[in-house]
């Protein structure tokens, strides 16, 4: 009875957190099908505020400047987190912990601390713009694809590469042909978070773009400031769902991974007790 | 037989400040079956990565067929290694993990099916082209390992504990297979192990390692019958060390009892190390022994009994195919021929080998 008790109530519990966090999404997302400019009032449902959304030139704008901000970002990111990985993952086991803290600094810091210190480090070099709000996002992003591949490296068995050095491979075709396809989900992972994060973003972005470049997010605050159209409503779902989605690849793409690098261990653990005949 | 492919040249390297190898100097043979034997840490792996051009070391030159490799890449060599973890490509399967090296030589697609189809046969695996790594136990796994090394046809195929990871049994029938693999090819084989009796089975010479340094280099009986000092006799087989007083020439003293010997040329009454196998050891009534103790102990080991025997502050170990029972008095006798005398260390080097008993 107890037992019980306890057990529906760790339930009710569950479905209070979900509730917060939820319910204001919920009417948001509600609230951008409503056929009234009113936030109370349920007048009908319309698609309008979609349509309006697509019709604007400036809004399609932003769109296309937060994607490639977000491809081009994520790809650099990648590239050079995967190599930092890779150094880092070589370094002694005291350079190594010190480069991991300095790795996860930047991700645990203020956002707001990260864009003014990068904008006053920006406007001494370059014109703020797309340019920098790229530089910064780049900068942002490079943690969380050195978070996502370190695990992956660490289990890697690193005498595979060896072997294909000692069976005549150069260094760049080991890694091409051997590594990566073992880091393989690791990469992915990285690069889809790092493209979430360049979504997502809105402080860092805000502080480095200077005027005349908008993503999503900044046009969003700067629409808000003058008043609040259903149409911001409309876009904000959709943000909402692409992260929602990308956030479900990464898991999926993660899990699989896991499963697959679990799977692999396995064998080779009962493998080695195995009993072999001809 | 002083045909050097491979030559070692007062080779040093160091991690961390720590001395792995030092100022090591080493000729290996064309054909020949070489083995490096020592405990871990004794620097024969970091030896055979400096073969294979993993490692690079701080002082010395490697040189291969005369001509000074020292800086060279792994993918230069012509040399190429077994690893201890088999190391397969997991994303690959048997063939294309076979066909790896030839494929980058730019091989006929031809020529690289016949020779991944000849390699499996030599190792016996037909039949397992598509299977995946990681369907395999691990046996299968290192044969693949080694058809993938040796289809390249070096000069010299580098193992690093290839066994270690298998059970007895199996082990067992590798070496064996492996003895044979080596004749087919014809190769050097540089073989790396901890496991002595691995090494006495299949090398046709045996360096003993240890902190770094050669203890002794020999044939698997000159290793076993006459080793050098003390921690080679340790480190092989099973062996009573204890200290003895060489009275004159094939006379020594043990424990107060003079027993002859065939040994020669050491100084009159000279300290020495005397290595006795336990197998060569012989239980006797009490009155007819050199040595007279109590036995302390008997267990049977299966072909044999172990028993230990003491007499004064020393214990005997015995190998008996009889047993004795224990808190009886025996006597123990020795062939002159099964006594091993050494000289007492007194070098530095020497000295290292001692601290390791």
């Amino acid at each position: 009875m107890v037992e019980k008790l306890k057990d529906l109530m760790s339930r009710c519990y569950i479905a209070l957190i979900l509730l917060f966090l939820y319910i204001p999404i919920f009417v948001l997302i509600v609230l951008s099908f409503n056929n009234s400019r009113s936030r109370v009032v349920w007048g009908g449902f319309t698609l309008d505020w979609y349509r309006g959304l697509f019709a604007n030139a400036q809004i399609r704008e932003a769109l296309i400047t937060t994607l490639v901000l977000a491809f081009a970002s994520a790809l650099i990111a990648t590239i050079i987190g995967v190599s930092g990985a890779l150094g880092i993952h070589a370094m002694s086991r005291r350079n190594y912990r010190i480069m991991m803290i300095f790795t996860n600094i930047p991700m645990l810091n203020a956002d707001i601390v990260t864009g003014i210190a990068l904008m006053l480090w920006f406007i001494h070099f370059i014109p703020l713009g797309f340019g920098s709000v790229l530089l910064a996002h780049i900068t942002f992003n490079i943690p969380y694809v050195i978070m996502s591949v370190m695990p992956q490296l660490q289990r890697m068995n690193i005498s595979i590469y060896e072997a294909a050095r000692d069976l005549g491979a150069n260094a760049l075709y080991g890694f091409f042909k051997i590594m990566l396809p073992q880091l393989m989900g690791g990469v992915l992972s990285g690069f889809f978070m790092a493209f979430t994060m360049s979504i997502d973003d809105f402080v860092i972005t805000y502080f480095t773009k200077g005027a005349g470049v908008n993503t999503l997010s900044t046009m969003i605050y700067g629409e808000i400031r003058k008043g609040i159209k259903p149409e911001m409503y409309a876009l904000s779902t959709l943000i909402f769902l692409v992260v929602l989605c990308l956030l479900l690849v990464v898991n999926h793409v993660g899990a699989r991974n896991e499963k697959k690098n679990r799977k692999y261990y396995l064998a080779q653990e009962s493998n080695e007790r195995e009993e072999f005949t001809l | 037989m002083q045909d050097i492919i491979l030559e070692l040249d007062s080779v040093s390297k160091s991690f961390d400040g720590k001395k792995i190898l030092n100022n090591f100097s080493l000729g290996i043979n064309r054909n020949e079956f070489i083995t490096l034997l020592g405990p871990s840490g004794c620097g024969k792996s970091t030896t055979l990565r400096i073969i294979g051009g993993f490692e690079r070391p701080d002082e010395g030159r490697v040189l291969f067929d005369g001509r000074d490799i020292t800086g060279l890449s792994p993918d230069k060599r012509n040399v190429n290694t077994v690893f201890q973890k088999y190391s397969l490509f997991p994303h690959m399967n048997v063939e294309e993990n076979i066909a790896f090296g030839l494929q980058l030589k730019k091989k006929s697609r031809e020529y690289i099916r016949d020779k991944v189809r000849y390699a499996l046969k030599l190792v016996n695996m037909e039949g397992y082209e598509k299977r995946s790594p990681t369907s395999l136990s691990g046996g299968q796994q290192q044969r693949v390992a080694i058809a993938r090394a040796i289809v390249n046809e070096p000069q010299v195929l580098l193992l690093d504990e290839p066994l270690g990871a298998l059970d007895l049994k199996l082990r067992q029938g590798m070496q064996r297979e492996l003895i044979k693999i080596k004749k087919e090819v014809g190769i050097t084989f540089v073989y790396v192990t901890h496991d002595q009796e691995e090494a006495l089975t299949m090398s046709d010479r045996i360096i003993v390692m240890n902190k770094g340094i050669i203890q002794q280099i020999g044939s698997s009986k000159s290793i076993y019958d006459e080793p050098q000092n003390a921690f080679v006799a340790d480190f092989i087989g099973e062996s009573n060390i204890i200290d003895g007083i060489m009275r004159r020439d094939c006379l020594v003293e043990i424990q107060g009892a003079k027993i002859p010997c065939v040994d020669v040329g050491f100084g009159k009454d000279e300290l020495v190390d005397v290595v006795i196998r336990p197998e060569d050891l012989v239980l006797v009534e009490e009155e007819e022994g050199y040595l007279k103790g109590m036995v302390i102990s008997t267990i049977f080991k299966g072909a044999y009994y172990e028993i230990k025997v003491r007499v004064g502050e020393y214990e005997w170990m015995v190998q008996s195919v009889n047993p004795a029972p224990v808190g009886t008095m025996k006597g123990l006798t020795i062939l002159p021929d099964n006594i091993q005398i050494m000289h007492k260390p007194h070098s530095a080097d020497a000295e290292v080998s001692k601290e390791n008993d």
